[in-house]
């Protein structure tokens, strides 16, 4: 055990990157998790059968019949959610705290190749229980490539093997599911640690003290050891009490209403409420990820310091910047929803520039009187600069993702949580 | 500028001049397009491995659903088939039309409603008329259709086949 640690670690780690406020343990719950994914996951094997009219019996019997099996599945539910909010959470601190840039820009790309591959298993792991919620919520994700231009359609029947759901589509997201993708997770994951050492470890604020090096045992993996102990609890009780869900047997004659795409995926389900679908599912999220990509290689004037949102002025204009961004994006979506809505207003225009081209324009002149008149007074450095823009991206895709999983409710108008 | 590679190597191998292409250097380069060839080779393989057994479903055969005698179906009504996957339409003109269950915005199971003679889809709420015609966006193409086939009095649907369709046309309708 001690060797396992010792060769993810080096001997001796500097004090100040041990501090929990530093990293917050992210990474870390983030590599636990994926082990417990793949624990219970193997354990769920043992039961599933993946043809459609078999495996929603299976996950039923899992369930009712096989000892813990109610658990088991539900933790690995649970931990496929947590999965993906802290593995979000991870990428916000390594980019608040400037840890993106110089010798860790290379990890920052695996990074996000990373974010990519577990959001991957979470929608393969989705259609799994084949039932009512699996179903109508895979139908309408992978519609949704039809509407690319030209090769949308040929991809679509590619991944679900056909127009609609069916047998291939099942073994193909199973297969995925339980050995493509938890492998190439293992590969990256182990390669991004050796990065991280590579790098020199996490980044820390220079002090004017020479940094203490202290062993790594036991005073990082005493700390490790407590974070993982919290959060198994956490995992635990969250898996006693609310249940994964499970609806009746999928039934393509039947829809539900409302359809909601998985929660991961309702910021830009929200987007398809507002924007043609080109660019609510392809040129507005292949852009935001291109931004992420290429940030760490724009050209600074300065090196990241290892602070919080770099500097005071930093601080405040990201604050600034989020409240920006969470109301133009709420009052976005009231004003389409309730004042005005281009694709009616405008018929005659095609709905690509009309629903498309118009409300992005708008939007980006929304970012760009923000940047005029508050951004350019503070005098920012480029950094600080570029800081804001992902504050904004971020904040509004949040807003967006909760609007879309807690104030969609029937026939996908917008009502009230409890109404949902 | 960078120089064009045959000219490096052949400052590289000046010493030899006699031999410009030494054993070495050949088997080097052999070894490397072996690798190469072999590399893909077996991505052909995977490639092939994975999608060859993959369109059998995409060309179904004729599949003939018999619906019932034309009479049996009121003008101006619509009936479920859920097991072809179709709703069987009958115009006010008396032509027939098999309207596939699938929305045309993502891919939902409409449903008929009666009392206000549409179609509509639980998911984003589009609506269609008996033709499926699109009544109500978000979904922007009228609904798909079987071909209907009228033989001896009794219709019948191919379920084989799809067809897919921007608006409705007269000449979709089948007639006994
Ligand atoms: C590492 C990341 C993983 C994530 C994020 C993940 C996520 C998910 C999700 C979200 C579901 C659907 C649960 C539901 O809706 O009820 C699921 C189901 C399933 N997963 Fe995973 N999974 C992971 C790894 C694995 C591995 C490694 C295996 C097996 C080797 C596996 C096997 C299964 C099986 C058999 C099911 C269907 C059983 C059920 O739904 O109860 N998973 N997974
Ligand atoms: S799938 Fe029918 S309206 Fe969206």
């Amino acid at each position: 055990m001690r060797t396992i640690f010792l060769h993810l670690h080096p001997a001796r780690v500097n004090e100040a990157s041990i501090h929990f406020n530093r990293t917050f343990g992210l990474g870390g719950m983030v590599a636990l998790l994926i082990v417990i994914q793949i624990i219970t996951g193997i354990l769920l094997r043992f039961y599933y059968t993946p043809i459609p009219a078999e495996a929603y019996n299976s996950v039923v019997f899992t369930k009712n019949q096989v000892l813990f099996g109610q658990f088991i599945r539900n933790i690995h539910y649970w931990s496929g959610v947590f999965l993906l909010l802290i593995t979000f959470l991870h990428f916000m601190r390594v980019f608040l705290t400037g840890a993106f840039r110089e010798e860790r820009k290379i990890n920052w790309l695996f990074g996000l190749v990373l974010l990519l591959l577990i959001v991957l298993l979470n929608f393969t792991g989705y259609l799994l229980p084949w039932d009512q919620l699996a179903y109508w919520a895979i139908t309408v994700s992978t519609n949704i490539i039809g509407y690319l231009p030209l090769v949308g359609e040929s991809i679509r029947t590619m991944i679900i093997g056909g127009k609609e759901l069916n047998a291939d589509t099942l073994r193909t997201f199973f297969t995925f599911h339980t050995a493509v993708l938890p492998f190439l997770l293992l590969l990256l994951v182990l390669y991004h640690f050796w990065r991280v050492r590579k790098a020199g470890g996490i980044l820390v604020p220079e002090t004017v003290e020479k940094p203490e090096m202290v062993p790594t045992m036991p005073n990082l993996v005493f700390k490790e050891f407590i974070v993982a102990l919290v959060l198994i609890a956490v995992l635990f009780i969250f898996a006693a009490v609310f249940n994964a869900p499970l609806l009746e047997k999928a039934n393509p004659s039947y829809s539900l209403n409302p359809t909601k795409a998985p929660w991961y995926f309702a910021g830009v389900q929200e987007l398809l409420m507002h924007f043609h679908p080109l660019f609510a599912a392809f040129i507005i999220p292949i852009s935001v990820v291109a931004f992420m990509a290429w940030i760490p290689f724009i050209k600074y004037d300065d090196s990241p310091n290892g602070h919080w949102f770099i500097s005071e002025p930093g601080r405040k204009s990201s604050e600034n910047t989020a409240k920006y961004a969470a109301i133009v994006t709420l009052a976005g979506i009231l004003f389409n929803e309730y004042v005005l809505n281009f694709e009616v207003l405008l018929s005659p225009i095609p709905a690509f520039i009309s629903n498309g081209i118009l409300p992005l324009l708008i939007l980006i002149g929304f970012m760009a009187g923000f940047n005029k008149y508050y951004l350019k007074k503070l005098s920012l450095s480029k950094a600080e600069l570029v800081q804001a823009v992902f504050v904004f991206i971020i904040v509004a895709f949040i807003v967006l993702t909760l609007v879309g999983i807690f104030f969609r409710g029937k026939d996908m108008a917008l009502t009230f949580p409890w109404n949902v | 500028m960078k120089k064009p590679k045959h000219k490096k190597e052949f400052t590289k191998s000046e010493p030899v001049k006699a031999d410009p292409i030494n054993r070495r250097d050949f088997f080097n380069k052999s070894w490397k397009w072996l690798g190469i060839i072999a590399a893909v080779e077996v991505t052909g393989m995977f490639t092939g491995f994975m999608f060859s057994g993959k369109s059998k479903n995409n060309s179904n055969p004729k599949q003939l659903l018999e619906a019932g005698p034309v009479d049996s179906f009121a003008l101006s009504s619509v009936s479920a088939f859920m097991g072809g996957r179709f709703y069987l339409a009958r115009q006010q003109d008396g032509g027939f039309i098999a309207l596939s269950l699938r929305c045309t915005h993502l891919g939902c199971s409409i449903t008929w409603e009666e009392t206000h003679k549409r179609f509509i889809c639980p998911c984003h709420s589009s609506a269609f008329d008996i033709s499926g015609k699109v009544l109500n966006p978000p979904a922007a193409r009228a609904l798909d259709y079987y071909p209907v086939m009228i033989e001896n009095g009794i219709v019948k649907v191919d379920i084989g086949i799809l067809m897919e369709r921007n608006t409705f046309r007269k000449d979709q309708l089948q007639y006994a």
